[in-house]
């Protein structure tokens, strides 16, 4: 190998600790002994579960990770269908007010979420949807950015496969989940894909609009656990970052594959 | 059934037939478009565009949640009040540096290591997932990961002390938490600019590589002269993304990592959606927190377009 190349490997090394490094002290942590937390040992001397019994047992951590799932699978299936079937219509559909319609939705992308926090808030209290899941909900249910990407990708599909399949007599329903969206699986993939994601991290709305402990979704629950109760008792804490953590990383290892096509497809339209 | 009409009666003329045919799909077709359309015109209309007409005419109303009774109109009050406030100024002064910092760092490295990547042939993929990972993580749980190896006799500090240098106060102090925050937004987004530079990369032809060395180009000319005008397009859609999410995610990590969670120390970490979400639901003072949000609208329509001007220059090739 020539000494470029093992220069390169070297370098990529040295970045891959960095990247790396974090993960291995929060697991670390989350492993010892409330006496053994500051020392310096990355495998700890004795290795014990006990800090995710007392997580699970003396905080609703494992309420808040479930909230976490219903919310960013409930997101998660009305952006993928809702944005596609949209998407869908603008491209292939010509239908009075169609410009309009497309106009309207670009134009929410250009708003940032966080000018509309404040007319949500002011929503939902009038309607009574604080502290609920809906109330979390509502806001994502769908997006522009969604709208726009799955038109370009239905833009693609021709006319006559369409066309054929209405010749065959089957429905418009039919002809969208079985001819049109098999087209554009892969953006579909990636859509949802990053929806999950987004709605699994998402912090200032739920943040916002729940007060009640049981309600909260894993990133608000994990930021009051640790500014609260469990200021100064860093093994906690690290554990509860850990179980927040390593299913997202399971996750992704399974799927990354997709998530990697899915970034490169976005990015090049 | 249109079969058995078709086959139970021959001697019906075939152009009318095809004219109700054509007149069914038509009107199956408007049923769809429309009934499909209903909810999402509503959702739309309801949930992002009346709330955005909403926040422009809060910002110009005096309207606190705790008082009952009149929201009276008082024109650019707010706004004043906004530009005389040291800490709104502050604030979008450092959401500039978040952006101008963070951004461009992203964009360096995320290109550094795309480079690194694309030179090597083995393990491409094992190295793409290690620096991916930190994209995928929970921000809130990594933020407190970083406080936990950043505080004073942590594990870094420890590491300064053993190379023989004095331990830092990192996100205690004043001057450096803000670049702190910054260098762990980079360390969590790098992966994403990697992946999209990758690609680029990839879709280079190697042909002008080629060109380029008959022509007896260095390794830099090659890469200012082919490599950053054909990546041209990413750069331009990693920066406006990239601008766009240090805006929104770096609530969660200055949330998350400020030494009194809410901006500090001495403001010296808060941004404007930071301080936005304390004039609303710390002192409920909705007007003046919407005119904030309006000007941070203006802000990032601003830096959209010039990121778009500047960035999409024509280069000379």
């Amino acid at each position: 190998m020539k000494l470029g190349k093992i220069l390169t490997y070297l370098a990529l090394i040295l970045g891959s600790i960095i990247m790396l490094f974090p993960f291995v002290w929060m697991v670390s942590t989350s492993l010892k002994s409330p006496i053994d937390i500051f020392s310096l040992d990355i495998i700890p001397e004795n290795i014990t579960f006990s800090n995710y019994i007392k997580v699970m047992e003396e905080s609703l951590f494992a309420k808040w990770f479930v909230n976490s799932l219903i919310i960013a699978t409930v997101t998660t299936i009305s952006v993928a269908f809702f944005d596609t079937l949209v998407g869908y219509i603008i491209a292939k559909f010509s239908f009075v007010g169609r410009g309009v319609l497309f106009i309207l939705i670009l134009s929410t992308l250009m708003v940032p979420t966080e000018m509309l926090i404040i007319p949500w808030y002011m929503m939902s209290s009038d309607f009574g949807w604080t502290d609920s899941y809906w109330g979390i909900l509502f806001p994502g249910l769908m997006t522009g950015f969604g709208v726009f990407l799955m038109r370009q990708f239905m833009e693609q599909i021709p006319d006559d496969l369409l066309n054929a399949a209405r010749i065959d007599g089957m429905n418009e329903f039919m002809i969208f989940f079985k001819i049109a969206i098999p087209q554009v699986w892969p953006a579909l993939a990636a859509l949802s894909i990053f929806t999950f994601l987004g709605n699994w991290n998402a912090f200032l709305w739920p943040l916002i609009v729940i007060e009640s402990e049981a309600l909260r979704t894993l990133p608000v629950g994990l930021s009051f656990f640790s500014s609260g109760e469990a200021e100064s008792q860093w093994h906690l804490i690290m554990t509860g970052s850990t179980i927040a953590v390593i299913p997202l990383i399971l996750v992704f290892i399974l799927l990354q594959r997709h998530i990697i096509s899915g970034i490169t497809l976005t990015g090049m339209k | 059934m249109k079969e058995n009409h078709s086959a139970s009666s021959k001697k019906v003329d075939k152009t009318s037939l095809i004219q109700k045919f054509r007149g069914n799909v038509k009107y199956q077709k408007y049923l769809f478009v429309y009934t499909c359309l209903l909810l999402p015109i509503l959702f739309f209309l309801g949930i992002r565009i009346l709330p955005t007409l909403f926040t422009f005419n809060v910002g110009f109303r005096d309207w606190n949640l705790l008082a009952t009774g009149a929201k009276p109109f008082i024109g650019l009050q707010n706004y004043q009040a906004l530009i005389q406030d040291k800490v709104f100024i502050k604030s979008a002064v450092n959401t500039l540096i978040y952006i101008v910092i963070g951004v461009s760092g992203q964009l360096f490295f995320g290109i550094i290591v795309a480079l690194l990547l694309h030179k090597i042939n083995r393990f491409v993929g094992f190295f793409r997932v290690i620096y991916f990972i930190p994209y995928v993580t929970s921000i809130v749980a990594i933020s407190w990961v970083f406080q936990w190896i950043l505080m004073k006799n942590g594990i870094i500090n420890d590491l300064l002390i053993k190379i023989g240098l004095s331990p830092q106060p990192f996100l205690n102090s004043p001057d450096q938490a803000i670049y702190v925050i910054i260098g762990a937004m980079i360390w969590q987004a790098l992966g994403f600019q990697m992946v999209l530079f990758l690609a680029g990369l990839e879709n280079i032809p190697k042909m002008l590589y080629e060109a380029a060395e008959i022509d007896g180009a260095s390794p830099w000319q090659k890469f200012w002269h082919v490599t950053v005008p054909l990546l041209n397009p990413t750069i331009v859609f990693s920066a406006v993304i990239g601008s766009i999410n240090f805006i929104q995610v770096s609530f969660t990590q200055v949330i998350n990592m400020s030494s009194d969670g809410t901006g500090g120390p001495l403001n010296s970490t808060m941004t404007v959606v930071v301080y936005i979400y304390q004039l609303a639901f710390r002192k409920f003072d909705m007007g003046l927190a919407s005119a904030a949000t309006v000007l941070l609208f203006l802000f990032i329509l601003a830096l959209t377009l010039f990121q778009m001007k500047v960035l999409t220059r024509k280069f000379d090739y």
